[in-house]
């Protein structure tokens, strides 16, 4: 393979210099930078503290919640979302131009990145695997019904699909339908329904949670 | 002339692997390591997010397809460290060997300040002399063939798939920082960026469903008039 055998003057080819175990890969560059003084051991503890426990879907929820909830701060949310996601101090890297999206029953939307794995940090944290697959890369532009199926969903008869492909550093979030009879719920209860794939687009939310 | 990454609309790809619903944020603990190694190692400042996309994007297509997600991050953080100069590739094969402090070294992202510089972001909107040509409701045209037009073989944000189809603009965002040129020290020249949607009838010899869109970003520059 390519990189068993580097030109030694070609950067695409420098992680080749490392061991073959991409463990081990991780574990050499991090002594190097950390020997040098360019890595912190700790600040990478603290990054990846942030994103396994402190953001990740549970901010978009509870966006999606009050969207359901209000129906001025859903307007606003379509409107401007940057400046709404903002009072609710949600905002960072790879958010940091949001647009959310609403599914209606004419219009089912869906995200991709086809050319990386452009997603809404801030609001879903860090993409699963699936997002980030080839599969879905190449197939959610061309056949997104077919990779609905794969995720065990089918849309109603008549419901056009708009596939967001996100090529800039524009991130999009999709506001879900909210489910049928979940109308004396608060907040909280409705935050609790909406599940991290309805917001990429490729689930729907339910009532009670799992029926569809 | 497209590259290994360009992979919208290809065919082969089998199906999509759902992952349990309580699946782990970071499947392997390296795949966490990996992804905050490449943050810290940004932070140093010696490139952006279009040079660092670009440098995955060079992998081979044999490497590109092989390696895992977070073995693509591995390889391009590597990349950009050798290519900017920060390390050697000797500096690379030798993490044994004594170091002294790096000229950078006063750069390194220390963990009090973690929090708050990932809560800060990177914008990438920036005001712009270049007018917005369109606005939303126009009907344009992508360019007809998508290419970096500055750099043989350079970064460029038209997906292979949506080169040469007529859409329509449906948002306007702004000026943003153009990565054709940012991804290669050309400057960040910004520009006006649109989402313009292209029937999937357009994009498609079969489309899955006729009603159907895909809506991209796209910079005035991949852009005409629809005539």
């Amino acid at each position: 393979m390519a990189h068993d055998n580097p030109h030694s003057d070609d950067p695409h080819h420098a992680h080749a210099h490392l061991p073959p175990d991409p463990a081990l890969r991780v574990k050499a560059l991090e002594t190097i930078l950390t020997k040098r003084g360019l890595v912190d051991p700790a600040a990478l503890d603290e990054i990846i503290d942030i994103y396994q426990n402190k953001i990740g879907p549970q901010n978009g929820a509870r966006v999606v919640a009050k969207a359901w909830s209000d129906p001025e701060f859903k307007a606003r949310l379509l409107a401007d979302a940057d400046q709404v996601l903002r009072e609710m101090d949600i905002y960072g890297r790879q958010g940091e131009h949001m647009v959310v999206v609403e599914n209606t029953p004419e219009t089912h939307n869906m995200v991709v990145c086809t050319l990386c794995s452009c997603y809404p940090w801030p609001v879903l944290g860090i993409p699963p695997a699936w997002y980030k697959s080839d599969a879905y890369r190449a197939r959610a532009v061309r056949e997104p019904r077919k990779v609905l199926a794969d995720f065990g969903v089918t849309l109603p008869e008549g419901t056009k699909v708009r596939v967001w492909d996100s090529t800039a550093e524009v991130r999009y979030l999709v506001l879900p339908m909210r489910p049928e009879g979940s109308d004396g719920l608060d907040e909280a209860a409705l935050a609790a329904l909406v599940n991290r794939d309805s917001m990429v687009g490729t689930a729907l939310t339910s009532f009670p949670e799992g029926t569809v | 002339m497209s590259r290994v990454h360009d992979m919208g609309g290809r065919f082969g790809d089998g199906p999509v692997e759902v992952d349990a619903k309580d699946a782990p944020v970071f499947k392997e603990d390296w795949h966490g390591r990996a992804l905050a190694l490449t943050l810290a190692s940004a932070g140093l400042g010696q490139w952006n997010i279009d040079t660092s996309r670009h440098m995955r994007e060079r992998l081979s297509p044999q490497d590109y397809t092989a390696f895992s997600y977070y073995e693509k991050w591995l390889a391009g953080v590597a990349g950009l460290l050798v290519e900017t100069g920060v390390l050697s590739a000797h500096d690379l094969q030798s993490p044994e060997s004594d170091a002294e402090a790096h000229p950078l070294a006063d750069r390194a992202l220390t963990a009090d300040r973690v929090a708050t510089v990932l809560a800060s972001g990177g914008p990438a909107d920036r005001p712009s002399d270049v007018a917005p040509q369109f606005k939303p409701g126009d009907k344009v045209r992508t360019v007809a063939h998508a290419g970096n037009r500055f750099v043989d073989g350079g970064h460029t944000r038209l997906p292979s798939y949506a080169a040469g189809v007529e859409g329509e603009v449906v948002l306007y965002h702004g000026t943003h920082v153009f990565p054709d040129r940012s991804a290669h020290g050309l400057g960040e020249a910004p520009e006006p960026l649109y989402a313009v949607a292209f029937p999937a009838t357009s994009l498609w010899v079969i489309a899955e469903d006729d009603g159907d869109e895909v809506v991209l970003d796209l910079w005035q520059s991949y852009l005409e008039p629809a005539t």
